[in-house]
């Protein structure tokens, strides 16, 4: 075990695959010389050289499309956005090659690249550095949609991308990328996709997040106890897979659910979650399911806070779902 | 050699190597089989017995030319207009016929519309509707290729209106920047669906285009094999040896619709259709070949009757295959069923055992 940030923790886990299979490269705007905007590859370009870390020009279809050749072509590639907001230009790429190519060559191509890319708000990074979009991609069948929150999840979760032999989108809340240390194993240790991690467990309601809003969910979770009120956290870790038997059991304890996310509201990944909850828990709910999301605006610059979910909130949304039977 | 940047308006002129001798009457005998193709498969199109069709008649010599310029181990990523690609590269008439039927032996089980084949043996990438996208992938393949110092090439195929998308601007620069072995083999056909090639772009040929990105660019006839053939083996043999990749720009006519979902005659003359078919590259070749002494009338007409014969007899094989198992509709999305997939298809099959569907 080694104490390490989440952004150290990703620098380590790519060091470590690429140690261990001479396939896994990577490839992204200044990710190599520069060791990326956000350090997560610093000391690769070194250790690796240039044609293992490769610093590509400034286009992301260019990335994403030359990605999904090499992984055709038998190499393991990670691609690096550099922010999910500039991720659009390979939209096309993402949602009509690498999602579709196992299922449209009846099984023949296989395209596994993992995607990082530092998703979401609290930097001041405004508009275009601060969006949470990871619904327009788990509506899009055949990609998976990774979201750690600890540095722990982050090195298992993405050795797991990896590994896998589906496309993986492997979002990494920026916001939480230093701020937080953990405890992180220096082995081969993977977290499996599509199981939820309770972080803490409760009876009286279900704080449902993801990514950087888990340590919020915890931090409120910490709130209502002093209150009195028991909350359980549930980190999905993967939206696609989606845990949904963790979801629906900790509704049936608790019964009653609030959905946390940074991403707007109207059709956000909550939606699923509520619709799931909705068909699969109704009878055991106590109250109606809350949303604790971003607002239905773009993301605003200056006032940023005003715009994130943040503790207050959510444990405002929970004593109201406690109160209200 | 063509220098970087350089546009060379007559690469046959200029020494490249010529057409094999002894492979002509192969060729002439595929491009003549790809066109029976498209006769037949524009008539069961509107027979109601295929749902689509893109034919490709008129750009047979681009298109075999440029295959029997490769090598087994080359990766081709087409666009949906391939058929005589694919038929060059050894993919078997049945084959292409349980395509377009999306049969039980279609080898991408029905999951796409006709033309968009894919058959990994003999490395023909699976093609996709959006136009351009395969430029960008065939570029990472030889990044890939160049990595392990595999001596082959990939070649992307696509049309005049890709030049036009994104992924053609990304590939070419990629490609220029990296110096792998690509070839970017643009037909230009002329037509856009109804879009001209005067509109798609101001500049005036496609392979000037080339010169940006520091790569050379080719602007060969498409209707002359020799040419076409000579233009991918160079750029071919250049790739091999480390010096980069190369586009090449084939001027071809495409004589028919741009799909069978297209009428022509809304936006093009049959004045400028007559002209261009008096360059038919099949009526060429065979010119050509009668000229050498090679071949003659009669075995023309015994070529076309078994050709029409051959595609007639396979397409009623094709016909007779099973159907598709409809649980195949969940295979595929991911290497293992999801839970949630898992939950549909049992949906799907409780909806067959309370007879609400036939299995």
């Amino acid at each position: 075990m080694t104490e390490l940030n989440l952004v150290q923790a990703i620098n380590r886990t790519l060091r470590d695959a690429m140690r261990q299979d001479p396939n896994v490269l990577l490839l992204g705007e200044d990710i190599g010389v520069n060791g990326g905007v956000f350090r997560a590859t610093e000391g690769l370009f070194k250790e690796f050289g240039a044609d293992r870390v490769i610093d590509t020009p400034l286009s992301e279809t260019g990335i994403i499309g030359a990605a999904i050749g090499m992984a055709l072509y038998g190499l393991k590639p990670v691609a690096e956005i550099q922010f999910l907001d500039f991720i659009y230009p390979a939209f096309d790429q993402i949602v009509s090659e690498l999602a579709k190519f196992r299922y449209r060559s009846g099984g023949q191509y296989p395209a596994h690249v993992v995607i990082r890319s530092p998703y979401g708000g609290g930097i001041k990074g405004g508009l275009y550095h601060s969006q949470s979009t990871e619904a327009y991609f788990c509506h899009t069948a055949g990609i998976k949609v990774v979201v750690p929150s600890t540095p722990a999840d982050a090195r298992g979760l993405l050795l797991s991308a990896i590994d896998d032999e589906d496309p993986v989108l492997f979002l990494e809340p920026k916001r939480i990328y230093r701020s937080l240390t953990g405890e992180v194993p220096d082995g081969a240790e993977r977290v499996p996709f599509g199981r939820a991690r309770i972080v803490r467990e409760g009876s009286d309601v279900s704080l449902f997040a993801y990514g950087a809003m888990v340590p919020q969910a915890t931090d409120a979770a910490e709130t209502l106890a002093r209150d009195g009120v028991s909350a359980e956290v549930v980190d999905l870790r993967t939206l696609v897979p989606l845990d949904e038997a963790a979801v629906v059991a900790s509704v049936e304890k608790t019964g009653r659910a609030v959905i946390v996310h940074e991403a707007a509201r109207f059709c956000g990944f909550g939606a699923e979650l509520a619709a799931l909850l909705a068909e699969k828990a109704l009878y055991s709910l106590k109250a109606p399911v809350v949303r604790v999301t971003g607002f239905d605006t773009p993301f605003p610059y200056a006032l940023e806070n005003v715009y994130l979910p943040n503790a207050d909130r959510i444990a405002r949304a929970a004593r109201n779902a406690v109160r209200a039977s | 050699m063509v220098e970087p940047g350089t546009l060379s308006m007559a690469p046959t002129a200029s020494g490249t190597p010529a057409f094999p001798n002894e492979g002509l009457r192969d060729a002439y005998q595929l491009m003549a089989l790809a066109r029976a193709m498209d006769e037949r498969c524009l008539m069961l199109q509107r027979q109601g017995r295929i749902g689509f069709y893109a034919p490709l008649m008129g750009q047979e010599a681009a298109q075999v030319g440029a295959s029997r310029a490769l090598a087994p181990g080359d990766w081709v990523f087409p666009a949906y207009r391939e058929l005589a690609v694919a038929l060059a590269r050894g993919v078997s008439l049945k084959a292409i016929f349980d395509q377009l039927l999306g049969n039980a032996d279609d080898v991408i089980k029905g999951r796409q519309m006709p033309n968009h084949f894919g058959f990994r043996d003999v490395n023909f990438v699976v093609a996709s509707s959006p136009i351009g996208t395969q430029i960008t992938q065939a570029v990472g393949a030889a990044m890939a290729a160049q990595r392990r110092k595999d001596p082959i090439v990939t070649i992307a195929f696509f049309g005049d209106g890709a030049t036009s998308s994104n992924d053609f601007h990304a590939g070419l620069n990629f490609a220029g920047v990296f110096q792998c072995p690509s070839i970017f083999f643009c037909q230009n056909n002329q037509w856009a669906i109804s879009m001209p090639r005067k509109r798609q772009t101001h500049s005036a040929t496609l392979a000037e285009k080339a010169a940006a990105y520091g790569i050379p660019g080719v602007l060969v006839d498409g209707n002359d094999i020799h040419a076409v053939y000579g233009a991918v083996r160079e750029a071919r043999a250049r790739a091999v040896a480390g010096g980069g990749p190369t586009m090449i720009e084939a001027e071809v006519y495409r004589f028919g619709p741009h799909s069978t979902s297209d009428d022509p005659k809304r936006y093009r003359t049959d004045e400028e259709l007559s002209a261009a078919k008096e360059r038919d590259p099949i009526g060429r070749l065979k010119g050509e070949l009668i000229a050498a002494g090679q071949w003659n009338e009669e075995a023309d007409r015994t070529l076309w009757e078994e050709v029409r014969a051959r595609v007639a007899r396979t397409f009623e094989a094709s016909e007779k295959a099973r159907p598709l198992d409809p649980r195949s509709v969940f295979d595929d999305v991911f290497a293992d069923l999801t839970p949630r997939l898992a939950e549909e298809r049992a949906e799907y099959d409780a909806r067959v055992r309370e007879g609400v569907l036939k299995p």
